[in-house]
């Protein structure tokens, strides 16, 4: 049986006096569609950073297709941030850039590729997120906020991962845009039979796209299926899911059961 | 190998097999495009032993479909073609998203160096316009602000008189001090030649309060505080809170650009006083240890040498070097847009051009006060 894509085990995380996660466990498995969810300052943006190696946990296991990654070095993470993608919250496109260059970028540092190749490639990355075409010769600057979570997830995209992280993919975008970035990450997920992990507070979002979701409550995570967890005791994850501004989702029914 | 290729009595046959990722790409992607399909009539693909395609896979796949297709050839599949063939043809062939109403045909610009020189011309002459234009907007709110104190933001200037002064003087009093012993010890080397050497009080006295003093205060400053009124003013532009302060109704110059302008103005003097005093130092010092010279005999010969506009001939710079160093400074950090490389590109523009500034002044303070006559 092949081990779950994101693993993490009795994570502890503190800066300081400050308790961000005390003990908390996660599983992705292959093919879902994973939501973190939780209350700003609840630590999802640490629990990224932890799973992409980009900071120490005091104490735990994070494990990506069975690698204990807290344990490795620097030169033997290279090969697993070629497996995955990340989507940053605000695109964190390189704005020196335009936007062909950016797609190419990890291309460049991984891949010996000759250049119409290499430009082909990310163009085809770029329309695969749904971008136009002319828009691989602009600078992130000139692209709309749209646009810019678009091609955050087409340079994501650029060395074909398995798994992709997005971090608030529809913060900032309006329902209609919001709705087909929803629509892009399912088109992506059953497309390349993608790992999907996603932080967001959209609950149409979750509604939508999420097969699974995990709450960071009280240092801890609860995960459960998103039928399940809609239900869950805790008063937080009630208030999520129940308060005044998901009451009409909820009694409208699901989308994604 | 992920791809064995077999020549067949009437074409290829290509078995493609395990897993086509990242890794195996780039080696794939030569085998692909190195396969001759001149004469061949028929392509069999067969994809029973192949575990994983990804996108770039499919696409280097597609490639030599294409070429195989354009050269005549009939291609098959078993048992069928895979998915992400189907995407990859699907991404490029779709309907391109609305773009954006493209750009009016581009007007033909002249080119060649007539052409160059008069561009360079008209940067030239609209650069100088946005100088001047600059330089009237901070002094306008500048002379509106004196009418309310409250609106110089006295806090504000303190601080940038303490950033930019304060904070500044051990650099300029060690520079200074080097910068006088080196000229003292030069002087004395040659008039010692003469018998003349008690005269180097008098070259390091007129050249330190005269020149060196501010003139190398001045360029410290441009690089420590011009580059970093660049970096402020031009971070805050690109972090949009230049455009928050306008949209609460807040004038940028008056927070931003004037207290760092009355800021070094006030703290140029201050740090050349500092330049001056450390400077005469220094040829003290020298002169003590290496021409034996007393130092009631180097206090003697300055008191002898200055005129009484000697010190302030080079204090009257100070605060005209300040105002071209802030303003170089904050005018290009309000230059700032777009992107982080913009950014550093104003910073240098602002240092390079404060410190021109500075020594194109310096030479036509020498002419005036040559016609002067002190």
């Amino acid at each position: 049986m092949q081990p779950p894509v994101v693993e993490v085990r009795g994570l502890v995380n503190r800066f300081g006096g400050q308790v961000v996660h005390d003990g908390l466990d996660m599983q992705v498995e292959r093919d879902e569609v994973f939501g973190i969810v939780g209350g700003s300052g609840s630590g999802k943006s640490v629990l990224l950073r932890t799973i992409l190696g980009l900071q120490r946990p005091q104490a735990g296991v994070v494990r990506i297709d069975g690698l204990d990654i807290t344990q490795l070095t620097e030169a033997q993470l290279r090969p697993v941030k070629a497996r995955y993608g990340v989507a940053f919250q605000e695109g964190a496109l390189y704005s020196g850039l335009t936007l062909l260059q950016n797609v190419q970028q990890p291309m460049i540092e991984y891949l010996e590729l000759e250049r119409t190749a290499l430009d082909e490639l990310a163009l085809l990355k770029i329309r695969l997120v749904g971008l136009p075409t002319d828009a691989a010769g602009k600078y992130p600057a000139q692209l709309s906020g749209g646009m810019v979570k678009r091609a955050a997830v087409a340079r994501a995209l650029a060395l074909d991962p398995a798994l992709l992280f997005l971090d608030e993919p529809t913060s900032g975008l309006d329902p209609v845009s919001a709705a087909a970035f929803d629509d892009l990450v399912l088109y992506l997920q059953k497309q390349l039979r993608l790992t999907i992990v996603m932080i967001t507070h959209d609950l149409d979002s979750i509604f939508r796209t999420c097969n699974r979701v995990g709450v960071i409550v009280d240092h801890h995570m609860e995960s459960d299926t998103l039928q399940r967890i809609v239900d869950h005791p805790n008063p937080w994850i009630q208030a999520y899911f129940h308060g005044e501004r998901a009451r009409e989702r909820t009694a409208g029914g699901q989308h994604g059961a | 190998m992920p791809l064995e290729v077999r020549r067949t009595a009437n074409g290829l046959q290509l078995d493609l097999s395990g897993e086509w990722g990242m890794p195996q790409f780039a080696s794939l992607e030569s085998q692909l495009e190195t396969l001759d399909v001149g004469s061949v009539r028929d392509v069999r693909i067969v994809t029973q032993g192949l575990t994983a395609l990804n996108l770039s896979g499919a696409w280097a796949l597609r490639q030599f479909l294409t070429r195989a297709g354009a050269a005549g050839a009939a291609v098959s599949f078993d048992p069928a073609p895979p998915d992400q063939l189907r995407l990859v043809d699907e991404t490029l062939k779709a309907a391109e998203p609305a773009a954006a109403p493209a750009a009016a045909a581009g007007e033909q610009t002249p080119s060649g160096p007539l052409a160059a020189i008069g561009r360079w011309t008209v940067d030239a002459a609209g650069d100088l316009a946005g100088w001047l234009a600059f330089f009237g907007r901070v002094t306008t709110t500048f002379l509106a602000s004196l009418a309310q104190p409250r609106r110089l933001r006295p806090i504000s200037v303190a601080r940038h008189v303490y950033d930019t002064g304060i904070t500044a003087m051990p650099i300029v009093a060690l520079i200074a001090f080097l910068i006088s012993v080196i000229l003292a010890y030069l002087s004395a080397q040659e008039l010692r030649g003469y018998g003349v050497d008690i005269y180097v009080a008098d070259l390091v006295t007129i050249g330190v309060l005269r020149e060196l003093g501010v003139l190398l205060t001045a360029i410290v400053v441009a690089g420590r505080s011009g580059s970093a009124f660049a970096a402020e003013i031009g971070s805050m532009q690109l972090n949009e809170e230049v455009d928050a302060l306008i949209a609460s109704g807040v004038d940028p110059f008056e927070v931003l650009v004037v207290p760092r302008v009355v800021g070094l103005v006030i703290a140029m003097p201050l740090l050349t006083i500092v330049a001056d005093l450390i400077g005469l130092t220094g040829g003290a010092l020298l002169c003590r240890y290496l021409l034996d010279m007393p130092l009631t005999q180097f206090v003697h010969r300055v008191q002898e040498s200055i005129a009484p506009t000697t010190f302030w001939v080079g204090m009257i710079k100070a605060p005209v070097f300040a105002l071209l160093i802030a303003l170089a400074g904050c005018s290009r950090g309000m230059q700032v847009s777009g992107s982080a490389r913009v950014l550093g590109h104003m910073v240098t523009v602002a240092v390079v051009q404060a410190i021109f500034l500075v020594i194109l002044a310096d030479a036509l303070f020498a002419i005036l006060f040559m016609k002067m006559n002190i």
